[in-house]
């Protein structure tokens, strides 16, 4: 446990190293960050705006709310290991990772995290600035702050796990790219990124629900905004715990067989 | 606790590796059909050899492109899954990947880095002294003499895409030995690398091998590499076993001919009736001769001409390669 630390104190440093030599790069990456949710909080505005005020029971204040914290919480959780990993795959990389004596997802989880927390100042100042521009309207409660937390963790542990699952894909197909396009347009619309869950019709609600994508990042959102009881939050919680088991159990599993692949045809 | 040195460093017994590859013939209507079907092709890359190496022994692993080297080494570190044959090494199963096993071994492959290409190469050493949870006392020793070795001192402070080729091997070299690996595989360290560094490289590798006496297995285009560190050769050619043996035995068996070399008085002498003329300038002559019939050219040289001097050599090892290359089986 010790000697793990250890690695995860020195991998930080070496990421923050290789970071800050890209301030450009991350600035560019974290503009589309703040975009693609602005421009869904602008048309959703609009469209509440035009139909007397609220949709499905969002006024433009809850939209507000909503984009932005459905922003944070995205970059909370976000990682591009899918994208990453066909070029590991492809470029050779993967074999120094695997001849070192450290299963190579430690490097990820903490390249993923200390990313996270160089970016997460400069998302929070983005954060104060639409919220004084678009004014919005937090219904939240003490409980469902202190609910809010774990079910952020659990969503980054269970988005991280799924992504990077599915990234393995890379071991049977040169053609990730496309894997990751099926993924990322599901993802807008199934973890409600595009409008609340609740806007859409029941059937999606269910198979958002039934698949891992709620729980990755609409449901700390909705919970920190208030809309869910304490019985909806619980069952969130033990969804969330579920789904990061069955990932970590089919992650086992899919590593094995990949690596038993790549072995068997080089890399 | 130093673990028990094992009688044999690496064994292998009838080790072979078959890849599946699919193939279709060019145009349109071929892709069309290979939609449907596809024509399946077994290549045999290491087609059922054996070898052993002794701890400490340090041996040069020939063959031209495609020979099945880099394969074998990627076998031998874990990387690959033989197909068949027995393999193990510090008496591990390497594609097992235990990580005792790969505390005890590295792999340095020429043509790619492991450093972190933005930040300095002292940086991703510690790194490496986490993931290989090396005693700080044990690392700072090896670093300093890694760093006294290799010449490594203002390197390791310099981002790493600021560094020369060379420069970065070195790096790359000593961030692969960090952990003082018992065993270790090199795949064309010195490529694309100038003389000096080349020279640099080789002689750090024997350094190596005598200090922590490691075992290591070296592929080399560059015979001089060979020739420097290399007692024992294995050359191996389409996947097969060629020769395994002293260097010295390999020219001796391999090369039908010697090359006599004469400085005569007279420049214009014609020397073709004694054997091939090689080269010929300022009556300096280059002879090549069977192997046989070396004693009596020499004699009748030096009988019919005047010669000024005359050396028989053995031919340089990059021709006997060649020709051991050239030889389909023995």
């Amino acid at each position: 446990m010790k000697g793990l630390v250890e690695i995860y104190v020195q991998q930080f440093k070496t990421t923050l190293a290789s970071f800050v030599q890209y301030r450009a790069a991350i600035f560019i990456w974290m503009i589309g960050h703040v975009l693609e949710p602005l421009i869904f909080l602008v048309v959703w505005s609009v469209v509440a705006q035009s139909t007397g005020g609220s949709v499905g029971g969002f006024t433009g204040a809850d939209f507000a709310a909503y984009f932005i914290v459905m922003m944070l919480v995205n970059h909370f959780t976000y990682t591009w290991i899918i994208y990453e990993f066909e070029y590991r795959i492809r470029e050779g990389l993967l074999s120094f990772s695997l001849l070192r004596p450290l299963h190579p997802i430690h490097t990820d989880i903490v390249d993923n995290a200390s990313s996270k927390l160089i970016t997460l100042p400069m998302m929070l100042v983005a954060a104060v600035i639409l919220a004084v521009v678009f004014r919005p309207a937090f219904h939240t409660v003490p409980w469902a702050i202190a609910a809010f937390i774990p079910s952020l963790l659990l969503a980054f542990i269970l988005r991280f796990l799924i992504e990077w699952t599915l990234a393995l894909a890379a071991f049977w197909t040169t053609r990730v790219s496309a894997v990751n396009q099926g993924y990322y347009v599901a993802a807008l619309f199934l973890s409600g990124q595009v409008a609340p869950l609740s806007l859409f019709p029941h059937i999606i609600q269910v198979v958002a629900a039934i698949l891992p994508f709620r729980w990755m990042i609409a449901f700390p959102v909705e919970l920190l905004l208030g809309r869910l009881t304490p019985a909806q939050a619980l069952t969130g919680l033990a969804a969330q715990t579920v789904w990061l088991a069955a990932s970590l159990i089919l992650l086992r599993g899919i590593w094995r067989a990949g690596v038993k692949v790549y072995s068997a045809v080089g890399g | 606790m130093q673990p028990t040195t094992p009688p044999l460093a690496i064994r292998i017994r009838d080790l072979r590796k078959t890849y599946v590859v699919t193939e279709r013939e060019p145009g349109v209507r071929a892709a069309l059909r290979s939609l449907l079907r596809r024509r399946k092709k077994e290549i045999r890359a290491v087609d059922g050899i054996s070898f052993d190496l002794a701890p400490g022994e340090i041996v040069g692993f020939l063959g031209p492109n495609g020979a099945g080297k880099t394969t074998t080494l990627k076998m031998l570190s874990g990387l690959l899954h033989p197909t068949a044959g027995d393999l193990s090494v510090l008496d591990y199963v390497p594609w097992r990947r235990d990580k005792s096993f790969l505390r005890q071994i590295t792999l340095v492959m020429g043509q790619r880095n492991q450093l972190v290409w933005d930040i300095p190469a002292a940086d991703s050493f510690e790194l490496n002294r986490a993931i290989y949870r090396i005693p700080a006392a044990d690392y700072r020793a090896t670093v300093e003499e890694l760093t006294e070795l290799l010449e490594l001192g203002p390197l390791l402070r310099k981002p790493v895409r600021n560094l020369s080729l060379g420069e970065r091997m070195k790096c790359e070299i000593a961030a692969a030995l960090l952990h003082r690996p018992r065993v270790v595989f090199l795949d064309e360290p010195t490529i694309g690398l100038d003389v000096t560094m080349q020279r640099r490289i080789r002689s750090f590798v024997g350094e190596y091998n005598r200090r922590f006496g490691a075992t290591v297995l070296l592929t080399s285009h560059y015979m001089a590499d060979v020739e420097a560190l290399c007692r024992r050769v294995i050359v191996i050619h389409h996947g097969k076993l060629l020769f395994d043996g002293e260097l010295a035995d390999l020219v001796r068996s391999f090369s039908a001919h010697k090359t006599i070399v004469v400085q005569l008085q007279d420049c214009q002498a014609d020397l073709h009736a004694y054997g091939e003329v090689v080269s010929c300038a300022d009556g300096r002559v280059t002879l090549r001769v069977p192997k046989a019939e070396t004693a009596r050219v020499t004699e009748r040289l030096l009988a019919d001409l005047a010669v000024i001097d005359l050396t028989v050599e053995d031919p340089p090892i990059e021709e006997v390669i060649e020709r051991v290359f050239a030889q389909e089986v023995l």
